[in-house]
C-alpha cells in the first residue's frame, strides 16, 4: 500500500497499515542505509563461509574440533581423557555431516549462526548493562520492547525484513539477530542487579567510580549469568536458522524446507540430525565457557 | 570552630524514605506520630531529628532493635544513604552536599565500612579483596600487594591471603572484611552489625580482638548492634535508637543506672551487670595503716573500731605492702614488737579497677581476706568485700543505699570472721 498524505484518515485500517506504512518510510527514505548494512552483512558472511570453505572438510572439521578441545580444557572441570573423547566425538561428527553431503549448508548454517549471534551479542550486552544500571531505561523501554520481540511469532519479522533487505542472507541474519537477542539482554540485566546489595555498598564505601564499580565488581560476579545468555542467544539463533531459510538464508534450514516440500524423509532426518550436532557441540562449548567464568 | 574539636558531629539529621519529605516534615511538626505518617502517607522517617558529637579516638555504638533506623544512620554517615535533611560534619568538613569526587576521597582516605554480611567481593581472593580500596586508588602492585599482607597479618589472616572468601569460616571472613577497610588507613570505622552474623563463641573473640586493634589503633570507631551486652562491651557511650530517634546517649554505666525511659529501662532490665560494673564500680574506700608510722597497738584499736579482722599495710606512697591478721597483730604486740612487717601475710587477692565483676565472682567466693583494688604503680586504691560484689550485681537504682548498705553488712561479715 502506497501512503497518499491527502487521504490518510480513509486509508488507515489498523494498527497494522501504520506498521506498513512506518516500514515503507524506512525503505523509502533509508533506503540507501540498509542497502549499506545488507552489502556488510553479505561481505561478513560470505566472507566468513569462504574462509571455512577453503579448507577440505576433513582439515576443517580437525580445526573446529581441536579448539572445541582448548576450549574445554580452558574451562578446566574435565579430565584430560574426558575431553580427548569429547575433541574425537566432535571430529566423528562433523565427519557424519560431511558423509551426509550436507557439509557446505552446514558450514553456512555456522557462519550465519556465528555472526548474528555476535551482532546480537555486540548490541545485546550493552544494553543489558544500560538497563540494570539506569533503571527506568530496563524496566520501562526495554522490557516491553524485548516481551514484544520474543512473544511475537518469529515468522512474522521475515515480512519487514524481505521488504528491506530482500530475500536472503541479510534479511536472514537481521531476523535472527532480533529474535535471539532477549535472552542475553535480560541475563545481562539480571546478573547484575542481583549482585548482593551490600558488596555494591561495599565497594562504593571503599571510593568505587561508578565505571570502577561496574568493570571491578559488577560485571565480574554477573559473568556466569552473562555466559547463560549468550548460550541462550546462540541457541536460539540456531533454532532461528529454519525460519530463516524461508526468506532465502540458505543452509541446513533450506535442506529441511526442501526435505519437507518433497516429503523426503531421509533428506530431513539428515539435515535435522545435522543442526542437532551442530547445537549439541556450540552448547557445550559456550555452557563450559560460562562455567569456568563462575567464581563459585 | 567549636566543630573541630569533634571527630564526627551529626546535627538535626533526617533520612526520609518515599517521595515526599516535606509533606513528612509538616505532618511531623504539627505532631503527627511517625507511625501514622507512615501509614497515612506511606512516608518513612527512618532517622528523625539525629544529633550526636564524636571525639577522636571513641568507640561510639548505636544500640537499637531492627527498623530502629540505626542501619540507615550509619549509612548516612559516608552517604551510602542520602541524607535528606540536617548535617554530617566529619573533621570539620560538611559531607551533605559535597561533590561526588570529593565524597569519594572522603571515602578512600577518611572512613572505612564494615559490613554485617561482610560484603566481601566472591570473585577475588582474600588478598585481592584487602588491596582493592588501593588498587582503586591506583596503588602499585607491588605497593598494594605488601600493605594488604601487613594488615592480614596483624588480624591473624597469615596463610589465606590467596584464600577465596568462601574457603573461610565466618569469623575469618569478617577479619577479611576488617582488613579491607583497614589497609585504607582511615581515621573512622563505621561497623554495621559488623559481629551479628557470627556465632556467639567467635563474636565474642572478635569482640575482643577489636578491643585489642582499638588499643593500638585509636581510631573513631562508629558501631551499630541491636546486642546490649555487645553495646556495653565495646562502647565508651552508647545512643539508644527507637523509631529513627536517638532517646538516650551515655556511658555504659549511665545507660545502665540511669536509663532515660521506659524503653532503655526495658533494654536493660535483663542485662548482666556482672559483665558491665567494674571494681572501681563497687569497691569502697580502703582502711589502711601505714607500715613505718604505726606498730601492731595501733593496728588492733583500728581494728577494733572498725570491727573488721584484718587490715592493710601501706607504705608512705600508699602502695601496698601486705596485710595484716588480727591473731598476727596480737601476737606481735604479746611479743612487745613495734613493726609490723614482719607479719604481713600476702595470701590475698590484688585487682586493678577495671575487672569486671564476673572475674571478681570467683575471686570473692574463696576470698579469706578482702580483696585490694590496686593501681598499676601498686597503690591501694579501694577494698572489696564479698558482700559488695553481691550487692553489685543485684539490680539497685540508689546508689547511696547500695554502698551504706555494703559497707554495714561489710562490717557485720568482718566481725562474723572475728567471731570464727
Amino acid at each position: 500500500m502506497m501512503f497518499d498524505p491527502a487521504n490518510w484518515f480513509t486509508e488507515i485500517g489498523g494498527p497494522g497499515d501504520l506498521f506498513e506504512i512506518f516500514i515503507d518510510f524506512l525503505q523509502r527514505y533509508l533506503g540507501w542505509l540498509f542497502d549499506g548494512i545488507s552489502a556488510g552483512l553479505n561481505g561478513i558472511i560470505g566472507g566468513f563461509e569462504s574462509i571455512m570453505m577453503f579448507f577440505p572438510p576433513m582439515v576443517l572439521a580437525l580445526i573446529l574440533s581441536l579448539l572445541a578441545m582448548s576450549a574445554w580444557h580452558f574451562a578446566g572441570g574435565k579430565s584430560t581423557r574426558a575431553t580427548v573423547i569429547a575433541g574425537v566425538a566432535t571430529f566423528v561428527a562433523f565427519i557424519l555431516i560431511s558423509w551426509m553431503g550436507l557439509w557446505p549448508s552446514a558450514v553456512s548454517t555456522l557462519a550465519l549462526v556465528l555472526v548474528s549471534a555476535l551482532i546480537a551479542l555486540i548490541i545485546g550486552i550493552p544494553i543489558g548493562i544500560l538497563s540494570a544500571k539506569v533503571h527506568w531505561f530496563g524496566d520501562i523501554i526495554v522490557r516491553p520492547i524485548l516481551d514484544f520481540m520474543q512473544t511475537m511469532p518469529a515468522f512474522v519479522y521475515l515480512i519487514p525484513a524481505i521488504i528491506l533487505f530482500q530475500r536472503g542472507i541479510p534479511a536472514g541474519t537481521i531476523a535472527t539477530v532480533i529474535f535471539a537477542m532477549p535472552p542475553v539482554v535480560r541475563l545481562t540485566n539480571l546478573g547484575i542487579r542481583s549482585v548482593p546489595k551490600e558488596i555494591i555498598e561495599a565497594a562504593q564505601s571503599l571510593g568505587s567510580t561508578s565505571k570502577q564499580l561496574l568493570v571491578k565488581i559488577q560485571l565480574p560476579i554477573a559473568l556466569k549469568s552473562i555466559f547463560a545468555g549468550i548460550n541462550q542467544t546462540i541457541m536460539l539463533a540456531l533454532s532461528m536458522v529454519v525460519i530463516a531459510s524461508m526468506i532465502g538464508a540458505g543452509g541446513l534450514g533450506s535442506d529441511v524446507r526442501r526435505a519437507l516440500s518433497r516429503v523426503d524423509t531421509s533428506l530431513g532426518f539428515e539435515a535435522g540430525i545435522s543442526i542437532v550436532i551442530l547445537a549439541i557441540i556450540i552448547d557445550r562449548v559456550t555452557q563450559s565457557l560460562g562455567d569456568k567464568a563462575g567464581y563459585e | 570552630m567549636s566543630e573541630n574539636q569533634y571527630h564526627i558531629e551529626v546535627k538535626n539529621l533526617y533520612k526520609i524514605f518515599g517521595g515526599n519529605p516535606k509533606q513528612a516534615m509538616e505532618l511531623k511538626e504539627e505532631g503527627v506520630e511517625p507511625t501514622k505518617i507512615f501509614k497515612d502517607t506511606g512516608q518513612n522517617i527512618a532517622v528523625n531529628d539525629v544529633n550526636f558529637q564524636i571525639e577522636r579516638g571513641e568507640t561510639f555504638v548505636v544500640m537499637g532493635l531492627s527498623g530502629s533506623g540505626k542501619s540507615t544512620l550509619i549509612r548516612c554517615l559516608n552517604r551510602l544513604h542520602e541524607p535528606t535533611y540536617g548535617n554530617v560534619i566529619i573533621e570539620g568538613e560538611d559531607l551533605v552536599g559535597m561533590s561526588s569526587e570529593k565524597l569519594r576521597t572522603v571515602r578512600r582516605k577518611k572512613m572505612g565500612m564494615v559490613f554485617q554480611n561482610f560484603g566481601l567481593f566472591p570473585h577475588r581472593t582474600v588478598v585481592q579483596n584487602v588491596y582493592y580500596g588501593l588498587e582503586i586508588q591506583g596503588v602499585s602492585f607491588e605497593e598494594r600487594k605488601k600493605r594488604a599482607y601487613d594488615v592480614l597479618d596483624m588480624v591473624g589472616l597469615k596463610g589465606y591471603e590467596e584464600s577465596m572468601p568462601n574457603e573461610l569460616s565466618g569469623g575469618m571472613q569478617q577479619r577479611v572484611g576488617l582488613s579491607r577497610a583497614l589497609v585504607l588507613d582511615p581515621a573512622i570505622l563505621l561497623m554495621d552489625e559488623a559481629f551479628s552474623a557470627l556465632d556467639p563463641l567467635i563474636r565474642r573473640d572478635m569482640q575482643d580482638e577489636l578491643l585489642d586493634l582499638q588499643e593500638k589503633m585509636q581510631k573513631t570507631i562508629v558501631f551499630i548492634t541491636h546486642d546490649l551486652d555487645e553495646a556495653l562491651k565495646l562502647g565508651d557511650r552508647i545512643a539508644v535508637m527507637y523509631q529513627g530517634r536517638i532517646v538516650q546517649i551515655g556511658t555504659p554505666e549511665e545507660i545502665l543506672t540511669e536509663p532515660a525511659d521506659d524503653y532503655v529501662r526495658n533494654f536493660v532490665e535483663d542485662v548482666d551487670r556482672s559483665k558491665v560494673l567494674r571494681a572501681e564500680h563497687i569497691m569502697k574506700q580502703p582502711l589502711a595503716m601505714v607500715d613505718s608510722k604505726d606498730g601492731p597497738k595501733a593496728a588492733i584499736r583500728k581494728m577494733r573500731s572498725e570491727g573488721i579482722s584484718s587490715i592493710f599495710v601501706v607504705n608512705k606512697k600508699r602502695q601496698l605492702q601486705g596485710i595484716l591478721d588480727i591473731n598476727d597483730a596480737v601476737d606481735l604486740a604479746d611479743a612487745g614488737k613495734r613493726s609490723v612487717s614482719s607479719a604481713l601475710r600476702t595470701d590475698y587477692h590484688e585487682i586493678s579497677p577495671d575487672t569486671l565483676l564476673i572475674d571478681l565472682l570467683p575471686l570473692a567466693r574463696d576470698a579469706k581476706y578482702p580483696i585490694a583494688v590496686v593501681s598499676e604503680d601498686k597503690r591501694l586504691l579501694g577494698v572489696i568485700v564479698r558482700v559488695s560484689v553481691i550487692s553489685g550485681i543485684t539490680r539497685d537504682y540508689d546508689n547511696d543505699q547500695t554502698s551504706n548498705g555494703s559497707s554495714q553488712n561489710d562490717r557485720a561479715d568482718s566481725e562474723e570472721e572475728v567471731n570464727e
